[in-house]
């Protein structure tokens, strides 16, 4: 693949996943504080997350959204503030990536496991 | 009566650096900041270098840091941007200095090329007229950036050309835009292969800097935003 390509399409995956995030994190945020706010112990809110499918799905794809557009951003912060460039950046960007993305779902499972 | 002054600041070095000087200038009506520092070279110190060549906006010649913002300086009058009378004039930013006020465009340029940015007449385009309606989409596209002066206050102003010495910046991808909305030009893959990725088109930050001191109100960024689409296509379609 041409680097203007895959250049390009990583722009496109940054954009994409920013859209999901701009319905994900209001529905994330107006959940919690509507689980603080009507008194929810920890307890009682495992106990709807359990077994809970919708939950599962809305939660693994916030993790995998986070896990694409977080990596792209901060591979161009390196870039333009640090200047840092090369395969070293690369490989940094797929480790956060991956990283993001497995801790993100262990939290997942640990929410709607039973 | 007392004649008023301006207090002048003007950056003298070269590109090994150099520092502000101070000078006293009589102060004019309707005098632009070329005026100033022509006066200045005229009859304080002719050892001061600078550029312009047409003195009414059309060259693009005579840019210079003005109060700290990159500006046409020969359209620009000392009564709008100095009220107090008091200005800096320093060499555009993001260029390197051959002398005082003068820069090296040579990189400037050389990215208009690297951009695709000259015209390449589709094979076959040369046996008849072209008919391009002036309503057409493509047509108002390009006519609302093609009035550039290649002044590079735009590049100047731009983060991303501070932070990225590869990225080609706004005037270059302007030019290029202009271009791809030209039915008559038959090099658009490479153009578009040209201006997309990280010295491209998708390294801007759409922070519309560009657009603010442009002094012909031309819109970069929207040109940019118009090959971020394009580019983006042909990368999934696997055309770049
Ligand atoms: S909009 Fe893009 S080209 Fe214009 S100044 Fe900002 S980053 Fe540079
Ligand atoms: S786009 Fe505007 S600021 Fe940039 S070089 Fe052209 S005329 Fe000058
Ligand atoms: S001298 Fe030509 S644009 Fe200013």
């Amino acid at each position: 693949m041409s680097r203007a390509r895959a250049e390009a399409l990583l722009w496109l995956a940054q954009r994409a996943s920013a859209a999901v995030l701009g319905v994900w994190v209001p529905i994330h945020l107006v959940t919690i504080v509507a689980a603080v706010r009507g008194g929810l112990s920890a307890t009682e809110i495992l106990e709807r997350t359990q077994g809970s499918a919708a939950w599962a799905v809305y939660y693994a794809v916030f993790v995998l959204a986070v896990s694409i557009h977080a990596p792209i951003g901060l591979r161009t912060v390196a870039r333009e503030t640090l200047g840092w460039r090369g395969p070293g950046l690369e490989l940094a960007t797929l480790a956060a990536g991956v990283a993001l993305a497995l801790f993100g779902w262990r939290a997942v499972a640990g929410l709607v496991m039973a | 009566m007392k004649e008023t002054t301006l207090a002048m600041s003007v950056w003298r070095g070269d590109a090994a650096g150099g520092a502000f000087r101070d000078y006293r200038v009589p102060a004019r009506p309707g005098q632009t900041v070329l005026d100033v520092v022509t006066w200045i070279q005229r009859h304080i110190d002719p050892g001061l270098s600078y550029r312009y060549a047409c003195r009414v906006g059309m060259c693009g010649t005579c840019a210079m840091t003005v109060n700290g913002k990159p500006r046409w300086t020969c359209r620009t009058l000392v009564g709008t941007v100095a009220p107090d009378l008091r200005l800096s004039v320093a060499p555009l930013a993001n260029l390197p200095v051959v002398k005082d006020l003068a820069c090296d465009m040579t990189q400037f340029f050389d990215k208009w090329r690297r951009a695709e940015g000259r015209f390449q007449a589709a094979p076959g385009s040369a046996a008849d007229f072209a008919v391009v309606p002036p309503e057409s989409a493509a047509r108002q596209a390009a006519d609302a950036g093609i009035e550039c002066i290649g002044c590079a206050v735009c590049y100047a102003a731009c983060d991303v050309v501070s932070w990225n010495p590869a990225y080609l910046g706004p005037a270059a991808l302007n030019r290029a835009w202009t271009l791809v909305n030209d039915v008559r030009d038959g090099a658009q893959a490479a153009r578009l292969a040209a201006v997309a990725g990280d010295a491209g088109c998708h390294a801007c930050h759409s922070h519309q800097s560009c657009r603010e001191h442009c002094p012909k109100q031309l819109n970069p960024t929207a040109a940019i935003a118009g090959l971020k689409r394009l580019a983006t296509l042909a990368a999934l379609k696997g055309e770049i």
